[in-house]
């Protein structure tokens, strides 16, 4: 931690974003009585990132970011923000704002005043001018002498999110912010709050457990689970390559196939799972020898006739195959079809195919291999729970998933 | 379902939109005829001190409401009383609302309990238990002005604690946290946002004290020692006729009564839209 | 944790160390140094009467205010009393039934019109039901002696109608009391039903209606099990005072009419007789708080139709 001076941010433009501005937090631990939400979590975000924490209900995630705010106070550990350690300052001494999940519009004031209730307590002159621009960028002129309780979902998100953004916060906190909204909105809301980020260049934290929404808009994702980050890194790097069972089943879906490790072939492993022998590249694998859990993304599988040779089967050459499938349950969701395929050894297996006509189509019952290409194989770890992240087993099942 | 049911939701439906509506309206009849006679004594020239009676029309008890000789300086008591306890009953009763809603502490059954006995309990015996403990600690002799405003402090501050604790717990306590993380320090987050949001149930607490404190007369009656209040006056007197002015008062209080709950309720109205 | 409540406490002054959190202790002292003046208030004039009220009840009889009063535990006054005053204790149990029980009958269907039916005079209704409570309770009970009087339009009305004979009267009867009684304490029977009426889901009485066809039965298979809550907050808000009231039994009634706070004010004020008067209050209480009991104990176990 450096101990350069930095600029006070009750002193009027000391909130600009600067170089180097990273937030950084250092084994933060919070316990509530014996439980504990977060454990000694490590985290480095950028300045200028648009930054996700993403995870279920419960995994500490809107704990992190109260503890950033300075609404809870870490047990143990520090947070720092551009070197300055603000752990335990009070949060109307940090140059952090939040938009809250409820938005906490306040109903007595009128949408001008919420706005500008930070400037007026920081004493920042030109208040009107600034209240109309932020009100601009947001597009709500013309808003100035409603009541929060006479706008709708969409707007107060959107005052909630200029009442923080107008004090040019080093740091952004957003708590679950579109989780009020239906579906269409939400969509709208999540283009908006990207161009709004670029916009003004200002670190965004955002607190979500939908996956899809972390995926369209941030540039780097953390997974949080049970009070730790699992992984992080971009959207498609932690689809891709997915470091845990739980990242891989809670962003998006996985095929996991018990294997094991069998040799090293150059950059390759070798493994066997049930009789067939497949290969994943060695940057790809977790675990390079004993038991693992073998895993393929949905849509990276083709369905092949069984028995079929690979020439004349639709599908990557150099593939890796998995024999014996039975489709079990055909589902035709317009861009794509959603099969599942019973294999010997009793697990079902699910495969999307495009419904680019430029494949078969097949019917339960029928007998099928699975096809796909090795470079699109990932390794984890098999001590993991392999339903680990899967919230619809979690509701199959009835594990309280929070 | 038969052809006789049709008939008969039909014809329960007419009864439960009509006969309810009509016996709502009768019932609210019988609530205003008092009102109604109160605001037509306020009127009469009455012939002899105790009659009941509607007896010749005039305006002097309107524009000499002081005529009737102690009347207006029982008012003025009441009002000071009604006004000391008031402002008493509403501050501690805020402050009691405040820890019960926003702070952890032992005995929290005993103490609602102490707040919710005093509601529960007849006026006369709270007013005669009052005058026991005086007499006791021998203060018999000593009784006016102070003991009125002691019982009343007591008995409005329930009332205050219950009216204000509801709204303070209807407040969403993320509106404090948005004001501090929006640079407001403890003393602003309180001045800015939770005392605006909870003032109007303290309003609404200290229209209620007022109210119950001006009209009281049980308690009163025990501890008053020679301190005449407006209904200490009317009891005295109802016993010689009333003088129709005290009409004049009771016009006066409900009309007042008129203007604030409607006019609280425009407010509201217009702050939500 | 809230801001309010180290707000109270660091006041104004933001010295250069409130800069951190301070660690605070559970239940910070804030708390209690809130509740202190209210809580006190309550204990010292409250609380201690009533037990001083107790005691008084047992102190020796025979004492005066002026000899004072010597602490005996003589029980003996709760017998004497509950013998001379039988009938003024039955009467204000009585009275304060029947008026509560005629407050039940006008005010649910107020209540039920304002919330169902009144539409968008719902607002003014309500006005109306509280507003004439703002004007003097004496004053108004004074007004119904008019309203009650020998030759009033009520009194004419009934004679002419042969409820009442030529010489009959309303004034100074029990009818008189408990219409005053009835009149005096309806808005504490009509506010709460009002407001668990407001509560109910219109959606549940529509599908109530869809399953028994009868708006009757629908009523009371729904509607009126879901606004319990609110008929017994309303019936005790009721019951409570009417039994402890002595106004008007003493300025719509005879002697014939009193009630045992008629008997409490005579004996504390007039006879100046303390251990008695105390021995009625304690009785009323006690009366009270185990009727309430009782009633209470069914309303919320059994049907109550």
């Amino acid at each position: 931690m450096t101990s350069r001076p930095h600029p006070d941010p009750e002193q009027g433009s000391g909130h600009t974003a600067e170089a180097g501005a990273d937030l950084r937090l250092s084994a933060v631990t919070k316990r509530f009585g014996e439980f504990t939400a977060v454990n000694a979590l490590d985290l480095v975000v950028e300045q200028g990132r648009f930054f996700a924490l993403l995870g279920p209900s419960g995994c500490g995630k809107t704990t992190t970011l109260r503890m950033v705010a300075g609404l809870e106070e870490p047990t143990s550990g520090t947070i720092t923000i551009a070197g300055r350690d603000i752990s335990r300052l009070r949060p109307y001494k940090r140059p952090v704002n939040t938009v809250f999940q409820s938005y906490a519009l306040f109903p007595h004031l009128d949408i001008f005043e919420n706005v500008a209730f930070g400037l007026r307590r920081r004493g920042i002159s030109e208040v009107r001018s600034k209240v109309h621009d932020m009100l601009e960028l947001v597009e709500l002129g013309g808003y100035e002498k409603r009541r929060p309780a006479q706008l709708s979902g969409g707007q107060q998100q959107r005052v909630a999110l200029a009442r923080a953004l107008i004090n040019r916060p080093q740091v952004l906190l957003l708590d679950e912010p579109l989780g009020a909204l239906d579906l269409k909105l939400r969509r709208q809301m999540q283009i908006e709050l990207k161009r709004i980020q670029t916009e003004v260049g200002i670190t965004f934290v955002h607190v979500t457990h939908d996956q899809e929404e972390a995926m369209t808009m941030a540039d780097t994702i953390a997974v949080m689970n049970q009070g730790v980050i699992d992984q992080m890194g971009s959207p498609a790097e932690l689809y891709d390559n997915p470091a845990t069972t739980f990242v891989s089943n809670f962003l998006g879906q996985s095929n996991l196939v018990r294997a094991a490790v069998v040799a090293t072939r150059g950059d390759d492993l070798v493994v066997e799972a049930y009789g067939c022998t497949l290969a994943a590249p060695g940057s790809r694998a977790r675990r390079t020898e004993g038991t693992v859990w073998l895993g393929v993304r949905p849509e990276k599988v083709f369905l092949a006739r069984a028995g079929a040779e690979a020439a004349e089967a639709s599908g990557p050459a150099g593939a890796n195959v998995l024999t014996g499938g039975v489709v079990s349950d055909v589902s035709f969701i317009g861009v794509s079809t959603q099969y599942l395929v019973r294999m010997p050894w009793g697990q079902e297996l699910t495969v999307f195919e495009q419904n680019s006509g430029a494949h078969d189509t097949f019917r339960p019952g029928e007998s099928v291999d699975l096809r796909w290409s090795a470079d699109h194989t990932f390794l984890l770890d098999a001590d993991q729970d392999a339903h680990a992240g899967d919230q619809s087993y979690a509701e199959l099942v009835g594990t309280p998933s929070a | 379902m038969s052809a006789r049911t049709p008939a008969l939701p039909r014809a329960g439906r007419w009864v439960a939109d009509h006969v309810v509506m009509t016996v709502a309206l009768l019932v609210l009849v019988y609530m205003f005829l008092p009102i109604f006679f109160v605001v037509l004594m306020s009127f009469n020239d009455p012939v002899s001190r105790l009659t009941y009676e509607f007896d010749a029309f005039t305006w002097d008890n309107w524009t000499n409401p002081c005529q009737s000789p102690g009347m207006c300086s029982s008012v003025v008591t009441s009002l000071q009383i009604g006004f000391l306890a008031t402002l008493g009953a509403t501050l501690l009763g805020t402050l009691v609302a405040f820890a019960l809603v926003r702070h952890r502490f032992r005995g929290r059954a005993g103490t609602s309990l102490l707040i919710f006995l005093p509601m529960a309990t007849p006026e006369v015996v709270m007013g005669s238990s009052l005058l026991a403990l005086f007499s006791s600690v021998g203060l018999a002799g000593r009784l006016g002005f102070w003991s009125i405003l002691v019982a009343h402090i007591m008995f409005c501050l329930s009332f205050v604690v219950v009216t204000v604790k509801a709204r303070l717990t209807g407040l969403d306590s993320t509106l404090e946290q948005a004001a501090m993380d929006l640079y407001a320090n403890e003393w602003q987050a309180f001045w800015r946002v939770t005392f605006p949001l909870v003032f109007p149930g303290i309003l609404a607490a200290a229209l209620l004290s007022f109210s119950l404190s001006f009209d009281d007369f049980i308690v009163t009656n025990f501890n008053h020692g020679n301190t005449i209040t407006f209904p200490m006056f009317v009891w005295g007197s109802a016993q010689r006729g009333i003088p129709p002015q005290v009409n004049v008062v009771g016009t006066v209080m409900f009309l007042i009564a008129l203007v604030l709950v409607a006019g609280g309720g425009l407010v509201q109205r217009r702050r939500a839209r | 944790m809230s801001a309010v409540q180290t707000g109270a406490v660091v006041g104004g002054s933001l010295g250069p160390h409130t800069d951190r959190v301070e660690p605070r202790p559970k239940g910070s002292r804030t708390g209690y140094l809130l509740l202190l003046p209210g809580m006190l208030w309550l204990l010292l004039f409250f609380a201690v009467p009533t037990i001083q009220l107790l005691a008084t009840s047992l102190y020796d009889p025979n004492g005066s205010l002026e000899s004072g009063y010597a602490m005996t535990w003589h029980f003996g006054t709760y017998l004497d009393v509950l013998s001379a005053y039988r009938a003024p204790f039955l009467r204000s149990l009585g009275y304060a039934v029947s008026a509560t029980v005629l407050a039940l009958v006008f005010g649910y269907p107020l209540a039920y019109a304002i919330a169902f039916k009144a539409g968008r005079w719902r607002n003014l209704m309500l006005v109306l039901v509280i507003a004439p409570f703002f004007t003097s309770f004496l004053v108004r009970t004074l007004a119904w002696k008019s309203i009650l009087a020998d030759n009033g339009f009520i009194v004419s009305g009934l004679q002419a109608v042969h409820v009442l004979g030529p010489d009959g009267r309303l004034l100074a009867t029990s009818v008189a009391v408990v219409t005053g009684l009835t009149y005096n304490f309806l808005p504490f029977m009509v506010l709460p039903i009002y407001a668990s009426l407001e509560k109910i889901d219109l959606r549940l009485v529509e599908a109530g209606k869809d399953l028994y066809a009868n708006g009757v039965t629908s009523f009371r298979k729904i509607t009126l099990p879901l606004s319990m809550p609110g008929v017994v907050a309303g019936t005790l808000l009721t019951f409570i005072p009417a039994a402890g009231d002595y106004i008007n039994a003493q300025l719509l009634g005879t002697p014939q009419q009193y009630m045992i706070g008629n008997v409490i004010d005579n004996t504390f004020l007039v006879q100046l007789d303390y251990p008695v008067a105390a021995a009625c209050s304690v009785i009323l209480m006690a009366a009270i708080v185990l009727m309430v009991l009782v009633y209470v104990r069914r309303a919320g176990t059994e049907d109550l139709l």
